[in-house]
């Protein structure tokens, strides 16, 4: 398999805080990857470095053979990024359907005049979107929602939506910021089954995530962050039994 | 658009059509004033509004546009509807200009900028700015505009102009508010970061809500310099940006039947009120403190949801 995203010696302080220090991994294409770690490990600032929403102190990002580093956060969701977010950020007074027409904008193309004159291009454009966004809706299993306003979802449901709204980018790889987070076992398990079948549309996958049962199901190989370090990197099996990660992450072992 | 909202619209168009016939001119003015203010307050709109972005300093833009279709007709006699596109650029370049270096604040931060950016733009009319705005005294003897060989001077004829001028606005500022342009300005509103992350813009949308709303103030400022025929700093103070202001949010920010209603209320009820002299403004003030505690999101709310049902499913099953 290919590399998709390379992330070499990747550094980033807040002040006296070093976040993200000297952290490097690949993604490789069409899999779905794990960023774990206890919080305040980084793992969110690493995001963060990648989608442009914050800049890098050092280090090099590069997705398909281009350096991600200073391109502004649009343009990376247009390069094929995108992104979900750790507390949900929908367009809470918008309805889903608008919501994940959001997503469609960086692959339309109509401006003031189109929407002022509506020649029948713009109509069309509008059409497409429209059932681009109804089809990503169906896809998360909310069609039967798209009208309802994204404040009035359940909590399950507005980060299925989020989903759904990356997805109508057209990403070749979609980030996902703790995704089961406030889930029930049941919606995990479903959330299971969905970034699966992301993964079967060609998407690859790079999620954070809390839940380990997740994790070890879903992910096919993982990067273990501790204080902005990379302490351990590789399949859910050698991570399991892992004894840095054990000590770090799980816990220190009774003896 | 909504069967309803159309209805109403008609309504309202057969309404406003025949009311220079059955009102007296002193009348007919407070309409003509009514609607330069719904088509300022709707140009704040899409800054406010949709893009949800504080501006209190909408006046500048209004001046802007007001002062040049002025220069250009006193100066180099250019017909003040022809100058009127003149003015809307000019305010929507000077827009883009000042909101360049501050268009990243946020909420507050905006709000204070704007508020500045208002009273620089006052003080310089005053001061004479370039020789060209006749300082405190402002410039007078601007032309009368005329379509068609038909010169307009009477009240009950700027009505018509300016009400034509309203509804193109209406119309116009409908179809953006149902495009990829104005829905992107709502995303903007909503959440300026999760906008960004699902590839809008940011900047470049709110650089250009705030060109399109001045230069649509800029242009009403025009067919203001031209009904009044003379124009001073004091027309553009910043009391005029904060009734702006208050017809947007009192008639329900966002919502474009709203702030037409606003603009009713805010400009008309006052001159209803004439009677009570000065008490008129205590009532006012009141009624605005009643309504922000009970009705907050404004008189005609934005409704919210912009498709049908029906169109979900023609999308599906469209080849």
């Amino acid at each position: 398999m290919s590399t998709l995203l390379e992330i070499r010696h990747l550094k980033k302080s807040f002040g006296g805080l070093t976040a993200v220090n000297d952290v490097s991994f690949d993604v490789a294409e069409g899999s779905i990857m794990g960023l774990i770690g206890p919080n305040g490990a980084g793992k969110t600032t690493v995001f963060n470095l990648i989608t442009g929403n914050h800049q890098a102190d050092r280090g090099t990002i590069t997705f398909r053979e281009r350096a991600l580093l200073g391109v502004p956060t649009h343009r990376i969701v247009s390069l094929g990024v995108a992104r979900t977010f750790q507390n949900i950020r929908l367009f809470q007074q918008l309805s889903a359907v608008e919501n994940v027409l959001a997503g469609r904008h960086c692959r339309t193309r109509a401006g003031l005049f189109a929407a002022a004159l509506r020649p029948r291009r713009q109509r069309q454009e509008e059409r497409e979107a429209l059932a681009r966004a109804v089809s990503e809706l169906t896809f998360v299993r909310l069609r039967d929602c798209a009208l309802e306003l994204a404040r009035n979802l359940s909590y399950g449901n507005q980060r299925r939506l989020e989903i759904a709204r990356a997805l109508a980018t057209e990403p070749s790889l979609l980030i996902l910021d703790e995704p089961a987070s406030g889930m029930n076992e049941q919606e995990t398990s479903e959330l299971v089954e969905l970034i699966r079948r992301i993964q079967q549309r060609g998407i690859t996958v790079l999620l954070i995530e809390h839940d380990m049962s997740l994790v070890m199901r879903a992910c096919q190989n993982i990067v273990v962050l501790e204080y902005g370090e990379k302490i351990a990197e590789g399949p859910p099996a050698s991570i399991r039994n892992d004894p840095k990660v054990i000590e770090a992450y799980l816990g220190t072992e009774e003896v | 658009m909504s069967r309803n909202l159309a209805v109403a619209y008609g309504v309202a168009t057969v309404l406003l059509a025949a009311a220079p016939l059955v009102l007296d001119a002193y009348w007919v003015d407070v309409l003509n004033s009514v609607g330069l203010y719904a088509v300022l307050a709707l140009s704040l709109n899409l800054i406010l509004g949709d893009a949800g972005l504080f501006n209190m300093g909408h006046a500048a833009f209004y001046a802007v546009g007001a002062y040049t279709a002025a220069i250009l007709s006193t100066r180099l006699h250019v017909p003040i509807l022809w100058a009127l596109p003149v003015s809307g650029a000019a305010a929507a370049l000077f827009a883009a200009l000042v909101a360049r270096p501050v268009i990243h604040l946020r909420g507050d931060y905006l709000l204070i900028v704007t508020i500045g950016m208002g009273e620089i733009v006052r003080i310089a009319l005053v001061n004479d700015v370039l020789g060209l705005t006749g300082g405190a005294n402002g410039i007078f003897g601007i032309a009368r505009p005329s379509a068609f060989g038909f010169r307009i001077r009477r009240p009950q004829e700027f009505f018509y102009l300016i009400w034509a001028f309203v509804a193109a606005t209406v119309f116009l500022f409908h179809r953006i508010a149902q495009s990829r342009f104005g829905r992107a300005l709502n995303y903007l509103r909503e959440d300026a970061v999760a906008a960004e992350g699902s590839g809008v813009n940011t900047a470049r949308y709110k650089l250009i809500a705030f060109s399109l709303g001045a230069a649509w103030a800029g242009m009403a400022g025009g067919i203001y310099a031209a009904k009044m025929t003379i124009i001073s700093p004091e027309s553009f103070s910043f009391w005029e940006s904060v009734l702006l202001f208050l017809i947007v949010i009192l008639g329900g920010s966002g919502s474009i039947p709203g702030v037409i209603v606003g603009a009713f209320l805010v400009v008309g009820l006052p001159e209803l009120f004439r009677g009570f002299a000065s008490a008129r403004m205590l009532v006012f003030g009141l009624a605005m403190m009643v309504m922000m505690v009970f009705r907050t999101q404004g008189l005609l709310p934005l409704r919210q949801v912009r498709f049908k049902h029906s169109d979900l499913v023609k999308a599906e099953t469209a080849p």
